[in-house]
């Protein structure tokens, strides 16, 4: 048994040790968001977070990850109370066919925490790494500059208290309020959504 | 008594040390040489124009006279090197910035004798003791190149040295003791084609900058030409007969891999060879086949260690290879999109584990718009542990060599540089 922190919960898991982070998050955890895309760490879709820095869940087996803490998606809000980068995701309409945005958005989380006030060109250095076919590209680029203005300015949406300090809701440590961190076998994963949000 | 004896110890001594640096100073002396109007694009025939083009790329002048993200030979990327930070200048035809007053003279003691228009001595980090072998003709290919392209206004940033080395008359010292100016002499123990692989690799090519070791005063060791140097945190190997490389070189994969950037035998370029083995893609082909030729006969069957005994037990390094590594590395898919057998791997055979280190660390990324192997990075996942694990499987399972002395320091080196 290997013991996982998957945003803020622990999970004694029973696959092999070997077993790469995407079959485990996806089959017994049903954390659903990481994709898999080419099995290979080239293209980006299974990126999540392992202690804040991006990783490529599908060529990172389990027994390299105990004790450490993996944030995905799922981890950012939940979809009654969207964080800030899938709040600016929805805004900006970002996804075509959506496949590659959990991964992007995983690799820009990572930046935004690190460094909310990214320019540009940081942004798009951050997210060069990882493909998307649709080419909505541009859309994507907008809902990260929007999510760093969500999570750093005062002026974020009203009802919704982020601290620049927060950056998004507290990765490591389950968040009763939102209930981010609920059972996620009982409720469809984020970006398993197929209606489009109200505009 | 005793204090008067030392006081004229010190007195003669500061004489002794005032002529020393008075005579360098007037034989460091150089004269500025007068500036020119800039030649006008039409002065050049576009032939020698072209072979220029074919002379930078095999120069690589591009690489280190671009500041990441400026302008094409427009300088000011800095240089790292064991005595400070060094920029390189603005090499475009600007008038204040650039050596748009520069004349084919300046140009040629520039490239020769490491001197610039103005009569500064030049920091040897510009590799003239390489240059220094181009005939007259690569020498007005190569200004005719230079001099037509497009002038950009770039003010080189003034370098970090700390006194004296910031002192540009001290390099008159250093070329004293370690510079061999002059062209290239045939040998004529060699064919044709051998001597120009020769003058090519060793001239503009400047292959023993980063292929041949240095001493404590950052001067290429002759004796020792192409034994394996350092360069910006990787191990430049070895490409003499100290060669560690699994299956022999020969000129044909010499060839292939100068030109295209990697070989079904050898894996593929990475760190600052990446940039190397693009530009030569634009050089000319009879050019990379000549350094081939030369290179490939410089190795001639190279001498290994001896292999270790059988690998140690290393549950944990092998575990973390057939998770992490053998979907690629194993694979049915061949180079450049598989991964090398790591059987192949100089990475594993090589002097030291540092550069199997950086590619573990943070994978192999094509630049931008470019084709080449892809692979990730494991900074985030591989803790130092598990990484010196995993380094000791490959060293002892597909290098079959004895382990690598320094492991742990090496990986500590490599990680401050990738978290920078």
């Amino acid at each position: 048994m290997i013991e996982l922190k998957v945003n803020g919960r622990s999970y004694e898991v029973s696959a092999d040790p070997d077993t790469p982070l995407l079959y485990v998050l996806r089959d017994d955890l049903q954390l659903n968001a990481a994709k898999f895309g080419c099995g290979l760490g080239q293209c980006g879709a299974c990126t999540v977070l392992v202690d804040g820095a991006p990783t490529l869940s599908c060529v990172t087996p389990i027994m390299l990850l105990e004790g450490r803490q993996i944030t995905t998606v799922e981890g950012l809000g939940s979809r009654e109370d969207p964080g800030p980068l899938q709040r600016a995701f929805i805004e900006e309409q970002a996804a075509q066919c959506g496949y590659c945005i959990p991964g992007m958005m995983m690799r820009a989380q990572a930046l935004l925490q690190r460094n909310p006030r990214a320019t540009d060109a940081e942004i798009r250095a951050q997210l060069e790494p990882n493909l998307c076919r649709c080419g909505t590209h541009m859309r994507i680029l907008r809902a990260v500059r929007r999510a760093a203005t969500l999570m750093a300015g005062p002026a974020s949406s009203p009802g919704t208290a982020v601290t620049p300090a927060a950056a998004g809701p507290q990765l490591d440590t389950p968040d009763t309020e939102t209930g981010a961190q609920g059972d996620a076998r009982s409720r469809p994963a984020y970006s398993e959504r197929r209606e489009r949000p109200e505009r | 008594m005793k204090t008067f004896v030392t006081r004229r110890v010190v007195i003669r001594l500061l004489w002794v040390l005032g002529f020393g640096v008075a005579g360098l100073v007037v034989y460091a002396w150089r004269s500025a040489l007068p500036p020119a109007d800039p030649p006008s694009a039409d002065s050049f025939n576009a032939d020698t124009i072209r072979r220029g083009a074919q002379l930078a790329a095999l120069g690589d002048c591009a690489t280190c006279h671009t500041a990441p993200d400026g302008e094409t030979f427009a300088g000011g990327r800095p240089l790292a090197t064991p005595f400070g930070t060094i920029y390189s200048t603005n090499i475009t035809p600007d008038l204040t910035t650039g050596i748009g007053r520069w004349s084919l003279a300046a140009f040629e003691r520039a490239m020769r004798e490491g001197v610039d228009r103005q009569g500064a001595h030049l920091y040897p980090a510009f590799p003239y003791d390489h240059f220094t072998l181009l005939d007259d003709a690569d020498g007005a290919a190569l200004y005719a190149f230079i001099m037509t392209r497009q002038p950009v206004h770039a003010q080189t940033p003034d370098n970090h040295l700390p006194f004296p080395l910031n002192m540009r008359f001290l390099v008159a010292g250093w070329k004293l003791l370690f510079f061999h100016e002059g062209p290239y002499q045939p040998d004529a123990a060699h064919n044709l084609e051998w001597n120009r692989g020769a003058y090519l690799a060793n001239g503009i090519g400047h292959c023993g900058a980063c292929h041949t070791p240095r001493n404590s005063f950052g001067a290429e060791i002759r004796t020792r030409q192409f034994a394996g140097g350092e360069a910006e945190g990787w191990h430049a190997y070895a490409i003499n007969s100290d060669s560690q490389s699994h299956a022999a070189w020969n000129a044909e994969a010499l060839h292939a891999f100068l030109s295209r950037g990697w070989h079904e035998q050898h894996g593929d370029a990475h760190g600052p060879m990446a940039p190397v083995s693009q530009s030569l893609a634009a050089a000319a082909d009879s050019d990379v086949q000549a350094i081939a030729t030369y290179v490939a006969a410089e190795m001639g069957n190279p001498k290994h260690d001896k292999p270790a005994a059988d690998p140690p037990n290393n549950d944990t390094g092998a575990a973390i290879y057939t998770a992490a590594c053998a979907n690629c590395h194993d694979g049915t898919r061949p180079l450049p999109f598989g991964g090398i057998k790591l059987t192949l791997s100089t990475a594993a055979t090589g002097e030291t584990p540092t550069n199997l280190i950086n590619v573990i660390l943070i994978g192999l990324h094509p630049p931008e718009g470019t084709a080449g192997a892809i692979m990730p990075g494991f900074a985030s996942t591989l803790t130092d542990g598990q990484l010196e694990s995993l380094l000791s499987y490959i060293r002892a399972n597909f290098g079959a060599r004895p382990p690598w002395t320094g492991v742990e320091s090496s990986v500590r080196e490599a990680r401050s540089r990738v978290s920078d």
